[in-house]
């Protein structure tokens, strides 16, 4: 049962940690494709942005997070939303709506947002230094072992605390983008701009509000996102090309344009890939007394390589491009 | 051969003012930094700047011609860079002579036996096999003999790894090992074209931006053929090197070379551009349904230019590796070889060959100038600072002022895509009468 729990730790923690972060990195992602129609390639610099912003935010004021008894990383974690919010709505004010307004085609506005990838990390870079940091300045990490009570197994389910957050803030952040969709006004004059947005211009929607709208959420989303990787790991300024890669494939893969589409989408890759470099040797062992000599004999069952692990958000975007361009949700074709 | 047609009046012919007062300028420039800094600095700069002017003509291609938009130049470079070592560097007596070539060659049998074998299995539904099924069986097969096949094949590289250090080189002329790196190029680019041509181009964007550094991965992990970080040094040139001719001189050599091969490439490009091949590609760049109305096979010609585009970054890319000497995985970035790359295309003008020359010049120019700069402007303000608020200079100075760089790539990438979508030297459009 040793294996089971290692299993659990292993597989299941870790791919609904990495899941998480993909779905709300996604959903951002897909949100601004559903109503600007490209694919915003600075996403995962507005998320290292917002983790950057909560670091900043910690490293002023250390002590803040005592008074509420969480992390100050977390209890600076609305604030570092807001900010990262209205970086998104000043850089679509000062680099896409121009290009918006001069009809480009969409290709132009990806190109357009990987020059603003390029400045953030520049100055992400410049302010922060190349290094990794720990968001947590003066707290310290808590690590919840839960015993299974089950005869015979000794180790601990093992979640951290920044872990525990992670998943209350996604089920938050999930439900509550769910009631703004469906039942706002706003939201939903949203889903009627990401259907036609000729109609819904005509209808009498203010798209220039929508459009700010979106930003806010895209960018309140990211600096969720951000903050939550760099909690369970550390803060690294050059995170963005790694997740670019999982978080497009976790959108086309949950169909582009369907918030909820990208959750599960999220949660396939983030699964496909904590998977992928999981050793299952270890889940061979109970079974060692029946099984040959040579599939126990190689210590490492494992389909990828940890140093390869980008490879399988590519196969799954790979194999969903081929066989289903929609996507799971049936999503548009961009 | 008689170019003029019945049907097409050539545009009024002006003396180039523009062409001449920029490259006019790109001269002085080049003169002013031979000048300043001596002429076996300046020689490499040139000699690099060809290299880049070859994969910027390769993305000008592309995304001129085409306005397909490959995000991961990277990728491609690093791929030519790879076989120019491999092709070039000496034989490794310490692997060729045990018995670790024939178990490599047998890891490679058993690699392509499997995927023979999982072809076969997609095909089993021509045999009766309901499809469901036939799915079933090729998924899990692909599956287990994966595992089977890499687990062979940790063994064998293991053994390569701690026995000969890794497999070196062919010992080939230094060419050969250009031609096969835009072959290779070429080959990854026929398969992500497969894959992505038929939707729109931000699937293009997104797929080439991670094979590229799925690429770089398998570079740096793959200690046994590459040495990894441990890097490979030195690589031969294809004229005789500094040490039988001095710097300035080699180097000099070298540019020729290059050299020739840009005018080589530029000839056939514009050939290419001027012909009904290249017409039709841009029907199909600027109005892709009424060129299918035409009858145009709109995904195959996107495959051919795509292709093309990538032969070249690899032939690029393998100049550049055979030049610094020296093959080096990490030393690939995106931000030195996409994005610049991206700039000189895009500032240079975009589906204008001349132009993209000249961006490339200019803006590698401007690259590498912009080192000494940046520290320079650092200094200042940090000696600013200190004297007019006493503020404490961070100790890592150097490596963040060249974070300064990426911002300005990314300004300069906005800014003209704002205010000279065309570049400085606009593809000429020719209005037929």
């Amino acid at each position: 049962m040793n294996e089971l729990v290692f299993f659990i730790n292993n597989v299941l923690v870790a791919g609904s940690v990495t899941g998480s972060i993909y779905a709300i990195g996604a959903v951002g992602v897909t949100l601004v494709f559903s109503i600007m129609r490209f694919a915003h390639f600075a996403h995962a610099d507005m998320m290292t942005f917002g983790a950057f912003m909560v670091l900043l935010l910690t490293s002023v004021f250390p002590g803040a997070g005592a008074a509420f008894g969480m992390p100050t990383a977390l209890v600076m974690l609305p604030l570092a939303m807001a900010l990262t919010a209205l970086l998104a709505v000043g850089i679509d004010r000062a680099f896409y709506k121009p290009l918006r307004s001069h009809g480009v085609k969409p290709i132009v506005l990806v190109i357009g947002s990987l020059g603003v990838t390029l400045m953030l990390q520049g100055l992400i870079r410049l302010f922060a230094g190349t290094g990794g940091q720990s968001l947590y300045v003066d707290d310290r990490k808590e690590i919840f072992r839960l015993a299974l009570p089950i005869e015979g197994v000794r180790a601990p389910v093992v979640i951290t605390e920044p872990q525990f957050y992670l998943f209350v803030l996604t089920i938050v952040a999930v439900v509550s983008l769910h009631l703004f969709l469906s039942r706002s006004r706003l939201g939903k004059a949203m889903r009627a701009m990401s259907d036609n947005p000729d109609l819904a211009q005509a209808s009498g929607i203010n798209t220039n509000t929508i459009v700010a709208v979106t930003w806010v959420i895209a960018g309140g989303l990211a600096a969720i996102a951000g903050t939550l990787l760099s909690l369970d790991v550390t803060f690294k300024p050059d995170l963005s090309f790694f997740l670019l890669l999982p978080i497009f494939a976790a959108a086309i893969v949950g169909g582009v344009g369907q918030p909820y589409g990208a959750i599960a989408g999220g949660f396939v890759v983030g699964f496909a890939e904590t998977l992928a470099v999981f050793n299952w040797s270890v889940m061979l062992r109970p079974f060692s007394d029946s099984l040959p000599e040579w599939l126990l004999q190689s210590g490492n069952l494992a389909f990828v390589g940890t140093e390869y692990k980008i490879v399988v958000p590519f196969f799954i975007l790979v194999a969903i491009l081929i066989w289903r361009p929609t996507g799971i949700f049936k999503g548009k074709v961009i | 051969m008689d170019t003029k047609r019945a049907d097409s009046v050539p545009a009024p012919s002006r003396f180039p003012v523009r062409e001449g007062v920029l490259f006019a300028a790109l001269l002085v420039a080049v003169l002013g930094v031979y000048a300043v800094m001596g002429g076996a600095y300046s020689t490499r700069m040139l000699v690099e700047a060809a290299c880049y002017a070859i994969l910027a003509l390769g993305l000008t291609i592309q995304w001129g011609y085409a306005g397909q938009f490959n995000a991961g130049v990277m990728g491609f470079v690093a791929l030519g860079g790879f076989c120019a070592m491999f092709f070039s560097i000496p034989v490794n007596p310490a692997f060729w002579d045990t018995e670790l070539p024939g178990e490599l060659g047998r890891a490679l049998i058993y690699m392509l036996g499997a995927v023979l074998l999982v072809f076969g299995a997609t095909r089993l539904d021509r045999v009766g096999v309901p499809k469901l099924l036939r799915t079933i069986i090729a998924v899990l097969l692909a599956a287990v003999l994966y595992l089977v096949v890499m687990n062979v094949f940790r063994d064998v590289t293991g053994q390569i790894e701690s026995r000969a250090g890794f497999i070196g080189g062919l010992g080939l002329p230094v060419g050969v090992g250009w031609v096969v790196g835009g072959a290779l190029a070429g080959g990854v680019g026929y398969f992500i074209g497969r894959v992505c041509l038929g939707l729109r181009s931000d699937y293009l964007a997104i797929a080439t931006l991670g094979i590229a550094e799925i690429i770089k991965a398998f570079l740096k992990n793959s200690d046994w053929l590459t040495r990894g970080t441990a890097t490979v040094s030195p690589l031969p040139w294809p004229v005789p090197g500094p040490g039988e001719l001095g710097f300035t001189l080699a180097r000099a050599l070298y540019f020729s070379v290059t050299a020739v091969m840009i005018a080589a490439i530029f000839f056939l490009l514009t050939r290419a551009y001027h012909a009904p091949w290249g017409r039709m590609i841009r029907a199909i760049r600027d109005n892709e349904v009424s060129a299918a109305a035409m009858g145009k096979d709109i995904n195959k010609r996107r495959l051919e230019i795509f292709v093309l585009g990538c032969i070249l970054m690899g032939i690029g890319g393998a100049a550049l590796a055979s030049f610094n000497s020296m093959f080096d995985p990490q030393g690939y970035l995106p931000l030195n070889h996409t994005f610049l790359v991206l700039v000189m295309v895009i500032l240079g003008g975009p589906g204008n060959n001349l132009g993209t020359i000249f961006g490339a010049v200019a803006v590698y120019l401007i690259w590498i100038m912009s080192e000494p700069l940046a520290l320079f402007l650092m200094e200042l303000a940090v000696s600013f600072g200190e004297g007019a608020f006493g503020w404490d200079a961070p100790t890592n100075l150097d490596s963040r002022a060249l974070q300064a760089r990426v911002f300005v790539i990314g300004l300069l990438i906005t800014l003209v895509l704002r205010y000279a979508p065309k570049g400085l030297l606009p593809e000429k459009v020719r209005h037929h009468g």
